[in-house]
């Protein structure tokens, strides 16, 4: 067979089995839904043996840091009483420097158990490092894709920092010009050279966050003998919310609030050719997590292992500018140059711990190494240089893509609800021509986190729309 | 001319713009996708030459010689007077102005 785009695309399947090792086929119901928890207990790791397999490869464990000046900052624009304690998970301690080591871990080790030769992934962010560094320490071959380049071959200098990071741990970088074709690229290469697709939305990917809610849960009761009252998590894919929010829901803490938080991107398409290079965050944006949270199958397998609406309790923007203001006083105050695009949950957390108690604990699960090109400092030259703004004001003016708005005090620096409703009804609309079943109710009650009779409102409210 | 074994990067078009996916934005549409990868040069070439190389991973790719020894030219970027601006700001908010 050729390889003409409608060619390879027609052996999606068939190439996504071979190469996943799982056989999704066994967990679909009759109807729209399918078995979401025997898919993602359908293998051998357990709690213990996760845990094992990520000691050894230096992934887990991570630092909590109550960062002490960073409440005190937020106090000061709180009514007396309220502003939260906020504390930070140092994920960049991980291997390979985030958090995605840990989806990474138990990748790389099932790719090496099942005899694959390589393990290829598709990711122009941390998640490419994280398998890099993981296949170099299992002696797996590793392909990473990457969307790089716009059609002038300029690059954000944070995904050429990632390039020169996966090549450093011996990965072979394959670059592409903007556009979903890089799915087409993605399965050539598996079919090519029959390596294991270390996707972020398998099982496995997923299993591995668990174990962060798990340490936050675990190291939270034994601090402060309570567990925390909220967890912000920076939303891209689904599958950071969703591992995190299952290992503390696994740990016990249940009324943890889960808040998933994105960087406003709202206006930037994310196929756009011309918009590639206007935006400042190429991942824990809008233009994924939306997407993503209203319909998770999308992604590189057939059922995608991140659902986010099943686990979310609300979810909030922050614009770009708020996302650099916390990103400098991290480092101006705390003494942590981090980020910046983990950064957004510590920018929602900052507006967020005003409205909470002040004995409450909020708790940022993420941050993610810095460098050269990977770093305020080179994103925002790089954004003047494409024509972009950088001017002090009020954030919610920030029109992404023609400026960027660094709030002229904190006290500015608010997140945006999104209305959670809106967010099911979108996922709904997919089914607006289908006969459901009670089978399928029951499927959507889960997937949603709402009971029956919601699910039937807001399908009525989807058909009338 | 580049030497035989020599790592270079190449720049390969996948998809003319007729070819592409349907159901993408006008100005992606009209340009081809386009890949870019390094590897060692198979044969003596020049810059623009339509060459083959073998990756990291042992794949043998073919396409157009763009760079010879492609260096890492990230950085830190030029000056950017707002984000000192902007630490002023933050330390005086929480420190006060006279924060010597």
């Amino acid at each position: 067979m050729s390889n003409t785009y409608n060619d390879i695309m027609s052996q999606r399947n068939e190439i996504m089995k071979k190469s996943v090792g799982i056989d999704y086929e066994k967990y679909e119901f009759e109807g729209i839904g399918f078995d979401y928890e025997m898919m993602m207990n359908d293998h051998d790791f357990d709690l213990e043996s996760i845990i094992e397999i990520q000691t050894e490869n230096m992934v887990g464990n991570t630092p909590l840091i109550e960062l002490k000046n960073l409440t005190k900052y937020a106090r000061k624009f709180s009514e007396k009483g309220k502003g939260a304690r906020i504390f930070l998970k140092d994920e960049a301690a991980n291997l390979s420097g985030s958090f995605k080591a840990r989806r990474a871990a138990l990748s790389v080790y099932q790719a090496k158990k099942l005899g694959y030769k390589g393990v290829i992934a598709a990711t122009s962010g941390n998640y490419g490092a994280a398998v890099a560094a993981l296949a170099a320490k299992v002696g797996l071959k590793c392909i990473i894709v990457q969307e790089a380049f716009d059609s002038r071959n300029l690059s954000q200098p944070e995904i050429l920092e990632k390039a020169r990071k996966c090549e450093s741990f011996g990965a072979e970088v394959v670059q592409l010009s903007v556009g979903p074709e890089l799915f087409y690229q993605f399965l050539i290469l598996l079919k090519d050279t029959g390596y294991f697709n270390a996707s972020l939305y398998s099982p496995y990917g997923i299993k591995g966050i668990e174990t962060l809610g798990l340490e936050i849960a675990e190291e939270v009761l034994a601090k402060e003998g309570k567990y925390p009252e909220a967890v912000v998590v920076t939303n891209a894919g689904g599958g950071n919310l969703t591992g995190t929010a299952r290992g503390l829901k696994n740990a016990g803490a249940k009324d943890t609030k889960i808040i998933a938080a994105s960087v406003d991107l709202s206006g930037l398409h994310m196929a756009s050719d011309s918009d590639f290079n206007k935006k400042s965050f190429t991942t824990g944006h809008t233009g994924f997590g939306i997407p993503f949270t209203t319909f998770p199958d999308r992604s590189d397998v057939p059922r995608s292992a991140g659902r986010p609406l099943r686990y979310m309790d609300e979810y909030v923007t922050v614009n770009q500018g708020s996302v650099f203001f916390m990103t400098e006083s991290l480092a101006a105050l705390e003494g942590m140059e981090r980020g910046p695009a983990g950064n957004t949950s510590l920018a929602a957390a900052f507006s967020l711990a005003q409205e909470m108690n002040e004995d409450d604990i909020i708790v940022v699960q993420e941050t993610e190494y810095t460098g050269a090109g990977k770093h305020i400092q080179p994103q925002l030259s790089f954004a003047k240089k494409n024509g972009i703004k950088i001017l002090f004001g009020n954030p919610f003016d920030e029109e992404p893509g023609k400026n960027i708005i660094l709030p002229s005090s904190a006290k500015l620096l608010k997140h945006k609800q999104l209305d959670m409703k809106k967010l099911r009804k979108s996922y709904l609309k997919r089914y607006v021509n289908t006969e459901l079943t009670n089978k399928d109710i029951e499927f959507l009650e889960e997937e949603l986190n709402i009971n029956k009779q919601n699910i039937i409102e807001l399908m009525m409210e989807v058909k009338n729309d | 001319m580049i030497d035989k074994n020599s790592y270079v990067r190449i720049r390969k078009t996948l998809l003319k713009p007729d070819e592409r996916a349907a159901n993408i934005p006008e100005e992606t549409k009209k340009v081809p996708f386009k890949m870019w990868v390094k590897g060692y040069l198979h044969e003596e070439s020049d810059l623009f030459d339509i060459v083959k190389i073998t990756t990291e991973t042992g794949r043998v790719e073919t396409g157009r010689l763009k760079e010879a020894f492609p260096p890492y030219k990230i950085g830190y970027g030029d000056f950017v007077p707002e984000i000192l601006e902007l630490r002023h700001l933050i330390k005086s908010e929480m420190y006060g102005d006279n924060n010597e």
